[in-house]
């Protein structure tokens, strides 16, 4: 499975789709970039005049990029229109502001992929190659119908 | 295989991912982890990673579907360690 197939494969589209490209993955982690787009809607009232990224917004892109695409990497062609990855946990540590344009790159290593839980260890970079957040986050694979 | 040591051992391990603090206080081999202690399913697995490191044993997807309490957990130890042996 290659980089296209996978992104082709999330579950997300635009506004909400935060992931640009995979520069590599294999069945230990992933490394993959995003370039944040300064029309993005939350940019106008996060804050008043001054937009920075969400810390939650950072959160999510570590999660697209560091389990999701991971995971999906992982199931190899057992992902399908009736399961999903849901996040079931995160712990972040946010170090410096991501601004409007900046392009951040997120590195993840896998913890385990056990019992249909992944959990894996994610550190974003800015292009300066500044530590931006770090920390872990974990998901599970569920089928749709038991969530709804 | 002592059992109190086990089921002290056991308890140490759940503590960080309990949601119910009386049926933990009240904890006997009866009690089961996901209606009595409220562990999530998620942190379930955590659980059974902990066990597998604590007693270095392998747990296999079926007898993690059986670990629903602390009984099948004592069993599911005690047969993986006298597979070893």
């Amino acid at each position: 499975m290659n980089s296209q197939d996978i992104i082709a494969q999330l579950p997300y589209s635009k506004p909400f789709l935060f992931v640009d490209e995979i520069s590599h993955i294999d069945e230990n982690g992933v490394e993959g970039s995003y370039t944040f787009d300064e029309n993005l809607d939350f940019y106008k009232g996060h804050f008043k005049d001054f937009p920075v990224t969400p810390g939650v917004i950072l959160t999510e892109v570590m999660a697209q990029i560091g389990l999701v695409c991971l995971g999906i990497f992982l199931l190899n062609n057992t992902f399908s229109k009736s399961t999903s990855i849901a996040l079931t946990s995160t712990e972040i540590d946010f170090l410096k502001p991501v601004f409007p344009n900046e392009k951040v790159i997120v590195i993840s290593e896998k913890i385990y992929f056990r019992f249909g839980k992944l959990k894996c260890k994610v550190i974003m970079k800015n292009e300066k190659e500044d530590v931006v957040c770090t920390g872990t986050v974990a998901g599970m694979i569920v089928s749709k119908s038991e969530i709804t | 295989m002592n059992k109190e040591q086990t089921i002290e051992e056991l308890k140490s391990i759940v503590k960080p991912y309990i949601a119910n603090q009386e049926a933990f206080d009240t904890l006997t081999e009866e009690t089961d982890f996901i209606n009595d202690l409220k562990i999530n399913s998620a942190n379930l697995v955590d659980v059974i990673l902990d066990i597998e490191e604590k007693y270095n044993i392998v747990i296999d997807n079926e007898s993690m579907e059986r670990m629903i309490n602390v009984k099948a957990a004592m069993e599911i130890i005690d047969a993986k360690l006298s597979e070893k042996e």
